[in-house]
């Protein structure tokens, strides 16, 4: 029989589990480039998270709330360790930093005016403090980086709140990163640098290392601000439990945990992927951390990376932190990764819902650019309100969960409501495998 | 003169009143006694006021100071003068590491050595060092000038954006994308005038000045698509 009968059967293209067309390609694309892929979200690996978590709802021992009628609160106050002046939220979800620069001056006043509406707070980020977004927000958390662009002690004074970042989940350990097209002449005077430089700033505080010193550090923070205000400390995710007993230590009075799926407005794709550990897996750390301290409640903890429902609300809620907060799914529901942008997605080698160069300045939505033309596509009340809805339902969604689970106040919710679809989620949660009273890792068992 | 026992009325009773001060306030002499090495002493005060530390003081004396002339009778600790906006703080003394990290404006003067990284990420400040600065200072140093009367320790100006550096003694080593630049006279001008509101006893033609090479400004890339 010839070789190339054409009526022997073929063994069929198998692509290789290892070498993957996407592993090819970026291969292909470092070959040719000669540099690692940057790009701009949080990890997009698949990773245990709030989808393996069910609510038991009520049941014979357990009796529900009446949907829409019975009370179920939503406000969180923030800060009530040290700060003279706490911050009193609506409900228990926030706006997560992002920089102007990263983002449009738009998409900042969007933010603002959407957490306003809601009754929530947002956050500047890595360059400096705009007044527009001052303006447009009620309550604001002034993000203290180690850059330190743009930092003065007015807008300090300003700050309803301060956040001292260690670390983001999408690159613990890493610093910022902007990129030329992004340095406009505002962005670079508000960070005193050149114009049109790929600007990377600092991985860790000019003045100050470890814990001790982070002590010493707020304490300037809270004379220079007479102590009214708040101070969080932000960590990426790696190590919950030590993270989060030392920034106690140092004197938080809210830590903010941001796991891998937490977004950046960019960085290397390897960075994004391969360093940090999922939201869901920080939770139950931290809180075993602030129990230990007694301090559970009395610092709050807001967790971060990956939410997208009503149901990630309740769920972080029911595993312990007293709020949480959004950055990715907030630029979604301003208006980012639009299929209606389809058609420029596409001449950018992309497509809606995958687009994740938002480092290139670029971007059909206007929000990640400082692109005169493409941010003035954003109508910051518009964005606003969209913003708004989305907390809203989110809200909603919350407090139908914490109904169905007889809570009136969504805070009450508790680990005991929760089970796992999986053993990874299971033993990251330590709540049952659905259908079981166990989880890996339980004390008094065996595994 | 105003006098402020540390040890016995406290820092917060210390920042309260100096911060309480405005631009027409009367009482504008301020002395601190009994400092101990305390930490965030005189810290974010913004009227143009004169305050003298009886002594040397812990991290972060002078921190984002604004319009305000202090005056450290002794060595600081860590941060002295960071992120400083304006006015002028002096330092009898050594100062630790950080001296005038991301300081935005205003004079730092050190009549002793600084330790290492001394102006990290300054944006804006001038410093003086009349003695030596340790390793890695002006890290990352975006604007103003360093001037150091001494020597400098390793890796000085490493990944360095437009800040000026000037140097009167030795380079152990330059960092990242730092380089030795000519001294034009507009350079020559600008250190004739740190060296005179700072007092020190040197000539500008002693100096030499180092600079970005801007090599680190951009990603090399090869075939950028």
């Amino acid at each position: 029989m010839a070789k190339d009968d054409k009526h022997v059967p073929r063994t069929m293209p198998v692509y290789s589990s290892t070498f993957t067309p996407e592993i090819n390609a970026e291969i292909r694309r470092a070959a040719a480039t000669g540099i690692y892929d940057i790009r701009g979200g949080g990890a997009k690996r698949k990773v245990p998270h709030f989808d393996d978590l069910l609510f038991l709802g009520a049941s014979v021992s357990r009796y529900p709330l009446e949907g829409y009628r019975e009370r179920c609160d939503t406000n969180v106050v923030l800060g009530t360790r040290y700060a003279k002046k706490p911050i009193k939220l609506d409900i228990p979800i926030t706006i997560a930093g992002m920089s102007f620069g990263a983002l449009s001056a738009q998409a900042k006043e969007a933010l603002g005016r959407g957490a306003s509406a809601a009754g929530t707070s947002t956050t500047t980020g890595d360059g400096g403090m705009t007044p527009e977004e001052r303006g447009e927000s009620k309550t604001l958390v002034y993000q203290y980086l180690p850059s330190r662009y743009g930092m003065n002690p007015d807008d300090l004074r300003k700050a309803d709140a301060i956040e001292v970042v260690v670390g983001q989940g999408a690159k613990p350990g890493g610093g910022g990163m902007l990129l030329g097209q992004k340095i406009s002449d505002r962005v670079a005077a508000m960070r005193d640098l050149p114009k049109g430089i790929d600007q990377r700033s600092a991985c860790r505080h000019p003045d100050w290392t470890g814990p001790d010193d982070l002590e010493i550090k707020i304490l300037e923070l809270r004379e220079i601000t007479g102590w009214e205000k708040p101070i969080y400390v932000k960590v990426g995710a790696t190590r919950p439990y030590f993270d989060t007993t030392l920034a106690v230590k140092a004197g938080a009075d809210v830590v903010v945990i941001d796991g891998m799926q937490g977004g950046t407005a960019a960085t290397q794709d390897v960075f994004i992927e391969h360093v940090g550990i999922p939201t869901l897996a920080c939770i139950r750390e931290a809180v075993r951390a602030l129990e230990d301290l007694n301090m559970h409640r009395e610092v709050q903890l807001i967790v971060s990376g990956g939410i997208r429902s009503g149901a990630d609300v309740a769920k972080a809620l029911a595993l312990g932190a007293d709020a949480v907060s959004i950055g990715t799914a907030a630029m979604i529901a301003l208006g980012d990764n639009d299929p209606k942008w389809e058609d420029e997605y596409r001449k950018l080698g992309t497509t809606a819902d995958a687009y994740d160069d938002w480092h290139e300045g670029q971007d059909p939505a206007g929000i990640s650019t400082q692109d005169p033309e493409l941010s003035s596509r954003l109508d910051p009340v518009e964005a606003g309100r969209r913003l708004r809805n989305y907390l809203k339902v989110m809200t909603l969604e919350a407090q139908t969960l914490a109904r169905a689970c007889g809570k009136n106040h969504v805070q009450h919710l508790e680990p005991e409501d929760l089970v796992a679809l999986t053993m990874e989620a299971a033993a990251m949660a330590q709540v049952p495998l659905a259908g079981t009273s166990w989880w890996p890792g339980k004390p008094g068992t065996q595994f | 003169m105003q006098t402020f026992d540390l040890e016995a009325n406290g820092l917060r009773g210390l920042n309260e009143a100096l911060q309480a001060q405005s631009q027409t306030t009367n009482a504008t002499a301020w002395e601190v006694v009994n400092p101990r090495g305390s930490h965030a002493v005189a810290v974010g005060l913004d009227a143009p006021i004169e305050v003298t530390v009886k002594g040397s003081t812990g991290y972060y004396c002078a921190g984002m100071n604004k319009q305000a002339t202090i005056h450290v009778e002794g060595s600081a600790g860590p941060g002295v003068a960071e992120n400083m906006m304006s006015g002028t703080v002096i330092v009898e003394g050594d100062a630790s590491q950080y001296a005038g990290a991301t300081g935005h404006g205003g004079l730092l003067v050190i009549k002793g050595n600084a330790s290492s990284r001394c102006g990290i990420s300054m944006k804006g400040i001038d410093i003086v060092v009349q003695g030596n600065v340790g390793h890695m200072s002006a890290f990352m140093a975006q604007k103003g000038n360093l001037v150091v009367c001494g020597d400098a320790g390793d890796a000085l100006g490493d990944s360095i954006y437009e800040a000026r550096l000037f140097v009167r003694g030795s380079v152990k080593s330059l960092g990242a994308d730092c380089v030795e630049k000519e001294m034009r006279p507009e350079h020559l001008e600008i250190l004739a005038d740190l060296i005179e509101r700072s007092g020190v006893d040197a000539k500008p033609e002693e100096f030499r000045r180092y600079g970005s090479a801007r090599k680190l400004y951009n990603f090399d890339i090869d075939n950028a698509y």
